[in-house]
């Protein structure tokens, strides 16, 4: 049998090198899966992760869909590094997209550039509001926060559900259950001439290092550090825990709703029932596989926007079914925690 | 007024609640050792697939349930291997286990669109279904009800009566003092969440085996979530478990029947109930503080390294 002895010393390149690990064990099962599925795993990977960017289009959607699981990735990782777990980002990302949207149709005939703006403001408080409510129960009656945030997200779903069935249905849509299609002047400004990337990648590039300062720089940082790592000794340092929940869930449900802001202004351009392919939660693995590191999970991000991308381009060249993209990314963050333990341990073989 | 709809209304109340009573006993009894596994709903979805799977192709209900419960305790198996043996971040562990879970079972269950299982036998218990009306409440279910019951009563037993149990609890409440008296701690924790897993996966086959009797994509909608609640709720006991999922089973119809009988609420804002509930629960159970939590396991989440 093997066991795990503690290494005396930490060595720096053992971070980065456990999450490449873990993604070429990925690459080794899903091919077994391609496999399995009657593909040639050759042309599988090639369909899923080369072809989809091979074209400057490709290229454009895929910093499209980068964008919402950076800026929720960068959120989520203040709280995940002190043991806050806000794992009801998608909750947030559909509130923030609600809001923003309504917004969008209330200056329906306004043509200003003020209405972008006034847009992002309501996704960040939409996200923000609905992921105070986990963060007040966990301060004020120490109620769990995995559940409750991850509770709410089914709300959400079902209040997006029930506004563009009800009040913000289109009302010359055949009783279709979409908001009207947005004005000009509420559609975020694209990047290139093709595709739908938007400004809102570049606002994911910007934060990034931000965020990394903060964490790695800034009191804060140091705070939900120790936190994470050592509560007892956080408590004896007198940081207040409460104001860690409320600043991990602030951020993380803030940028949830700016993202849930931009796929609504930017990819879809209206309120649908469905706002997001599981962003919210596809982010978790990416504030993982960035090592909880805002500059580690722009490159996380894009990865796994390339999974979306890949399953899409599988589905229709390959006939594969679209769950392709779920199986790897669990995948992929089961061996992201596993492979983890080297950075700290190593793995000996025999009896102790 | 005629009260008739009150008996079929019970029946699906206990059809309901059925599955939670199976993934919240499963989850007791890996807290129990200590583990938190946050995988539930992974491990129903894949229980639910897999029994679909073994009893379309003709293998029977008896071996569908089996088969969900080996799905079940193989995706534990993978959840305690990840956190027991590779010290794992549990949380984020068992939310790996849901996204794989959901991502796998839909791979799987992609080509059975459009199939039902059939209807699954009910057992009329003889004479006592006959009694009018608590006949048609207690004795007239299908063999799973009594199966959940008889699970909970056993692990009832068993956690308050046995020598194995009492281990169990140990392992689950101080893990240090257990393996300083020389039980197997990674052995009894891993045992305890196979068989939480196994429950769970029962759990998720009585959805598409017996209750709908489909399968569809993410089709438990979040029970994995609310039977890690309900043992909460239970404060690890398992008569509350009981209380509990058929109070949320309760919920669920209840708000069914409401849309039912046209009453103008849109049928988003009823089907919020079931959550909006847990996290009213959830908050008052947590509310009343360390007296209703004096019931988790001491030990429960906590990482066990050797270092001897």
């Amino acid at each position: 049998m093997m066991y795990l002895q503690a290494r005396e010393s930490r060595k720096a390149w053992l971070d980065w090198a456990s999450p490449v690990i873990a993604i070429g064990l990925t690459l080794v099962f899903s091919s077994m899966m391609f496999l399995s599925l009657g593909t040639d795993p050759i042309e599988a990977l090639t369909v899923f992760f080369i072809q989809p960017v091979s074209t400057l289009y490709g290229v454009s959607e895929l910093l499209l869909k980068a964008t919402p699981l950076i800026l929720i990735g960068i959120g989520l990782s203040f709280g995940f590094r002190a043991g806050i777990w806000n794992i009801g980002a998608e909750g947030q990302l559909v509130m923030g997209g609600v809001c923003a949207g309504a917004v969008a149709l209330a200056l329906y005939d306004v043509e200003s550039l003020w209405v972008l703006p006034a847009m992002a403001v309501a996704g960040i408080v939409g996200g923000l509001v609905w992921g105070a409510v986990p963060a007040l129960l966990k301060t004020r009656f120490n109620t769990n926060e995995i559940l409750t945030s991850l509770m709410l997200t089914y709300v959400a779903g079902l209040f997006l559900s029930l506004m563009v069935h009800g009040p913000l249905k289109d009302p010359d849509g055949f009783n279709f259950p979409e908001s009207r299609l947005f004005h000009d002047a509420a559609l975020l400004p694209t990047l290139f001439e093709q595709g739908r990337a938007h400004i809102g990648f570049v606002i994911a590039l910007v934060l990034a290092p931000v965020g990394s300062y903060l964490i790695a720089r800034h009191l804060l940082g140091f705070q939900l550090r120790v936190q994470g790592q050592a509560p007892r000794a956080a408590r004896f340092a007198g940081f207040s825990q409460a104001k860690l929940v409320w600043l991990s869930f602030a951020l993380s449900g803030g940028l949830a709703g700016l993202a849930g802001m931009m796929e609504v202004s930017g990819s879809v351009g209206q309120l649908v029932p469905v706002i997001s392919p599981g962003y919210g939660f596809t982010a978790i693995i990416v504030a993982f596989l960035g090592r909880l590191s805002p500059l580690g999970i722009v490159p996380a991000g894009l990865l796994m926007a390339l999974s979306y991308m890949g399953g899409e381009n599988a589905q229709i060249s390959l006939g594969l079914p679209n769950a392709v993209t779920g199986v790897f990314q669990g995948m992929l963050l089961f061996f992201l925690l596993g492979c983890a333990v080297i950075s700290e341990y190593k793995i000996v073989w025999g009896r102790k | 007024m005629d009260y008739g709809f009150l008996i079929p209304a019970f029946q699906s109340i206990i059809i309901a609640s059925t599955p939670l009573v199976f993934a919240a006993l499963g989850e007791l009894v890996s807290e129990r050792a200590g583990v938190l596994n946050l995988g539930v709903e992974g491990m129903m979805i894949m229980g639910a697939v897999v029994g679909f799977a073994v009893v379309i192709s003709g293998g029977g209900g008896v071996l569908g349930f089996a088969a969900a419960a080996a799905a079940g305790a193989a995706m534990a198996a993978l959840f305690g291997f990840l956190t027991l043996v590779m010290y794992a971040n549990a949380v984020a562990t068992g939310l790996a286990l849901t996204l794989f879970g959901l991502g796998l079972s839909a791979l799987v269950g992609s080509q059975f669109v459009g199939l039902s299982a059939g209807a699954f036998g009910k057992i009329s218990i003889p004479v006592l279904s006959d009694i009018p009306i608590l006949g048609a409440l207690l004795f007239s279910h299908d063999i799973m009800i009594y199966l959940s019951l008889a699970t909970a009563a056993a692990l009832a037993w068993f956690f308050r009566s046995t020598r194995a149990g009492l281990i169990v609890r140990a392992v689950g409440d101080d893990h240090d003092a257990a393996h300083a008296i020389g039980y197997n701690v990674v052995a009894i924790r891993f045992a305890a969440a196979c068989a939480g897993g196994a429950l769970a996966g029962i759990g998720g086959a009585y959805l598409s085996i017996v209750q709908t009797p489909l399968f569809v994509e993410n089709m438990t909608a979040g029970r994995g979530w609310i039977a890690l609640a309900l043992v909460v709720f239970a404060s690890w006991k398992v008569g509350r478990v009981l209380l509990g999922a058929y109070l949320f089973g309760g919920i669920t119809i209840i708000q069914l029947h409401v849309q039912g009988f046209g009453i103008s609420i849109p049928s988003q804002i009823l089907s919020m109930l079931p959550y909006l509930a847990t996290v009213i629960v959830l908050t008052v159970i947590s509310a009343k503080g360390i007296q209703a939590r004096s019931g988790a396991p001491r030990a429960l989440g906590q990482t066990f390294k050797v270092t001897h």
